[in-house]
C-alpha cells in the first residue's frame, strides 16, 4: 500500500517540485557558506599579515640601528682609531684603552662566572631531585637574572668597592659583572647538559664508573661545545653592560693602559655614554661616538653571531 | 663512594651561590639605603612629590621617579606586547622553517644590542624626529624612552611566548581544525587560551626588564624629576636618577643613602614581577591536555 502511495505521489509531480525547492535551499546555504567562509578567509589573511608585519618590524628595528650606526661610523673607524689613546681632552684620537678595558672586564667576568655557573648547572641538572630545594634555587637564579643592572652597580659599589675595600678597580668591575652574567652561564650550561643523551650516562654507569667519573669524563666533555657557546654569550653580555661598571670600574679618562687589577679603566659602553651626554663638545665628537658605537656593536654582535651559528650546528649534530 | 658524596656537597654549595649573591644584594642595599629613613619617613620618601636632593634643605620624595618608571614601562608594554606576541605567533605557527631560522637569530641579536647603543640611537635619531614631527620642546621624553625600551623587551616577550605557544599539545590544534575551525580561529580560540599562562609570564618578564633598564632611560627620558602629564613630557625614572646622581652624591651622605633607598624600591619592583612570573609558571604549568 505504501509503495503505491509513493508511486502516486511521484506521478502527481510533487517530487520534482520538492527537489527544486531543496536545491534552492542548498544553493542559498552554499552561497552563505561561501560568504561566511570568504569572510573567515579574509580575516585570516588580514590577521596573518599583521603577524608577519610584526616580525618584519622586529627585523627592521635591528637592521635600522645597525645600518645607521655603521653608515655614520665606518669612516671614523681607522687603524689609528683602534690603536691610539684619546687626545685633546677626548675630542680626537682613538679608543684603544676602551677596547682593552672592555676586553679585560668581559673576559674577567667570564673567568669568575664560568666555574660557578658550570658547577651550579651540573648540580641542577645531574644531582638535584625535584623538590623544594631545587625550586628555591631556581627561584634564586631567576630573580638574580631579573635584578636591574643599575642595582648590580649599587651592589658592587657597596660591597666590592667600599666594604671589601677594592676601590674603583678592574677587580670590582669584574666581580660585579661576574655576578650579573652568572644566570646566563647557568642557563646555557644547563641547556648543554640536557642535550647530552641519557644513554651516555647509562653506558658509563653500567661500565662501573661512579657518578662523578661519569660527569667528569663523559657528560662534561660531551657538553663542552655548548658550554663554550654560553660563555661567549655571557662575555658579550658583560662587554655591553654600562650601568654596573659606572660606579665600580669605569672612568672618564685614564692616560695609561691598565697595569694591575686595581687600576681604574676605560670601557667602550661608558665611553659612548660619556661622549654622548657629558663630553666637552658633544656635537664635535659625534664621529667618535658613532665610531665607538660601531666598534662595540661589531664586538658584541660578532660574538653573538659566532655563538648562534655554533649552537645551530651543535643542535643539528645532536639530532 | 666517599668522593662522590663530597663532590655532591661541593656542587650543592656552589649552586647556592646565586641565592647567596641575591641575598647579599639585598643586605647591602638595605645597609646603605635604610639610613635615609632617619631623615625622612617612609611615607614622605615614597609619596613625596619633590625630588631636589641637592638643594638646601633637600627634598627626598621619589614619587615622581616611581610614577615615571611605571609610566615608561606601561607605555613601552603597549608597544612591545602586541609586537612581541604577534612575532611569536608568526614564528611558532605561520613562518616556514627556513624563514623562522632567519628571524629567530635576528630577535636574539636584538636582545644582544647593548643598551647604551639603543640609548644613543634614541638620542641622535628618534629625539630629533619626535621634536620635528610633533613640535615638542624636547625629543628626549617619556614616549622616546618607552619606544627604545620596547626594543629591549620585545626579544624577551617574543622568545618566551614562542616557547609557550610551541608547548601547546598538537592534539588540541588538530581537534579544533578537524571540527572545521580555520587556522586563525584555532589560533585565537584554542592555542592562545592554552598558552596564556606562558604568554603572561613572558609579558611580566619583559616589563620587568623594561622597568630595570638603565642606560636607555638615562639617555633619552629627558631627566626632569616631575610627575608626567603627557606622553611628550621629559621624565626621570628611578634607574636614571640613580645612575646620573651617584657620581655627584657625597659618600654616605643623605643623597647617597636616598639613592640606595631608590635602588631598594626598584629592586623590590623587579623582585615582585619575577616572583609573580614564577608563580604563574608553576601554578599553570601545561603538562598535557588534561590540565586544561
Amino acid at each position: 500500500m505504501a509503495e503505491t502511495h509513493i508511486l502516486t505521489n511521484n506521478q502527481s509531480g510533487m517530487q520534482p517540485v520538492q527537489i527544486h525547492a531543496s536545491e534552492k535551499k542548498i544553493n542559498t546555504l552554499e552561497s552563505s557558506f561561501n560568504r561566511v567562509h570568504g569572510r573567515r578567509k579574509r580575516i585570516q589573511q588580514v590577521l596573518f599579515m599583521l603577524f608577519r608585519t610584526a616580525a618584519i618590524i622586529n627585523g627592521m628595528g635591528l637592521f635600522m640601528v645597525v645600518f645607521f650606526i655603521a653608515w655614520n661610523g665606518w669612516e671614523a673607524v681607522t687603524w689609528e682609531f683602534l690603536t691610539q689613546a684619546p687626545t685633546d681632552s677626548m675630542t680626537k684620537g682613538g679608543i684603544l684603552p676602551c677596547i682593552v678595558g672592555t676586553l679585560c672586564l668581559g673576559i674577567g667576568a667570564i673567568f669568575v662566572a664560568l666555574p660557578i655557573g658550570i658547577a651550579s648547572a651540573v648540580y641542577l641538572n645531574e644531582y638535584a631531585r625535584p623538590g623544594k630545594v631545587l625550586r628555591v634555587i631556581r627561584l634564586g637564579i631567576n630573580n638574580l637574572a631579573g635584578v636591574p643592572s643599575v642595582v648590580f652597580g649599587l651592589f658592587g659599589l657597596a660591597f666590592f668597592v667600599t666594604w671589601m675595600g677594592m676601590g674603583e678597580s678592574i677587580l670590582a668591575g669584574v666581580l660585579t659583572l661576574g655576578a650579573l652574567t652568572l644566570p646566563v652561564i647557568i642557563g646555557s650550561t644547563e641547556e648543554a647538559l640536557k642535550a647530552v643523551p641519557n644513554t651516555y650516562r647509562e653506558a658509563s654507569l653500567a661500565l662501573g664508573a661512579t657518578k662523578w667519573q661519569t660527569i667528569h669524563q663523559v657528560v662534561l666533555p660531551a657538553a663542552l661545545p655548548g658550554i663554550l657557546t654560553g660563555a661567549i654569550l655571557g662575555l658579550s653580555r658583560a662587554a655591553g653592560e654600562t650601568a654596573p661598571i659606572m660606579f665600580t670600574a669605569a672612568v672618564f679618562f685614564t692616560p695609561t693602559l691598565p697595569t694591575s687589577p686595581f687600576s681604574k679603566i676605560m670601557a667602550l659602553p661608558y665611553h659612548i655614554y660619556v661622549l654622548a651626554t657629558a663630553g666637552t663638545n658633544i656635537e664635535a665628537t659625534r664621529p667618535l661616538q658613532y665610531g665607538t658605537s660601531l666598534v662595540l656593536i661589531a664586538l658584541v654582535l660578532g660574538m653573538n653571531l659566532v655563538a648562534i651559528v655554533w649552537r645551530a650546528r651543535l643542535r643539528k649534530k645532536i639530532k | 663512594m666517599k668522593t662522590d658524596i663530597s663532590v655532591r656537597i661541593v656542587f650543592f654549595t656552589v649552586a647556592l651561590a646565586s641565592i647567596a649573591i641575591l641575598f647579599m644584594i639585598m643586605v647591602f642595599l638595605f645597609m646603605e639605603g635604610l639610613p635615609i629613613f632617619k631623615r625622612v619617613t617612609l611615607f614622605e620618601f615614597m609619596f613625596g612629590k619633590y625630588w631636589y636632593p641637592t638643594s638646601s634643605p633637600p627634598d627626598f620624595g621619589i614619587f615622581p621617579l616611581i610614577l615615571a618608571s611605571i609610566a615608561v614601562t606601561l607605555v613601552s608594554a603597549m608597544i612591545s606586547v602586541p609586537l612581541g606576541v604577534m612575532t611569536a605567533i608568526y614564528l611558532a605557527e605561520l613562518a616556514h622553517k627556513r624563514v623562522a631560522e632567519i628571524i629567530k637569530p635576528i630577535v636574539e641579536l636584538l636582545a644582544a644590542l647593548p643598551s647604551v647603543v639603543i640609548g644613543f640611537f634614541g638620542m641622535v635619531v628618534v629625539a630629533p624626529f619626535l621634536q620635528n614631527a610633533f613640535g615638542v620642546s624636547t625629543g628626549l621624553n617619556l614616549f622616546n624612552a618607552a619606544l627604545m625600551l620596547s626594543f629591549m623587551s620585545v626579544p624577551t616577550i617574543c622568545s618566551l611566548s614562542e616557547d609557550a605557544i610551541y608547548s601547546v599539545p598538537t592534539a588540541l590544534k588538530e581537534g579544533s581544525l578537524a571540527l572545521g575551525a580555520t587556522h586563525w580561529e584555532t589560533l585565537l580560540r584554542v592555542i592562545l587560551p592554552a598558552s596564556i599562562s606562558g604568554i603572561s609570564m613572558a609579558i611580566i618578564l619583559g616589563m620587568s626588564r623594561a622597568i630595570g633598564e638603565t642606560m636607555v632611560v638615562l639617555m633619552v627620558a629627558g631627566g626632569a624629576a616631575m610627575i608626567p602629564t603627557s606622553l611628550m613630557d621629559p621624565v626621570r625614572p628611578m634607574p636614571a636618577s640613580i645612575a646620573a646622581e651617584m657620581a655627584e652624591a657625597s659618600f654616605r651622605g643623605d643623597h647617597y643613602h636616598a639613592l640606595f633607598a631608590t635602588g631598594i624600591v626598584l629592586f623590590l619592583f623587579t623582585l615582585m614581577f619575577n616572583i609573580v612570573a614564577d608563580q604563574i609558571a608553576h601554578k599553570y604549568r601545561q603538562t598535557g591536555e588534561a590540565s586544561l
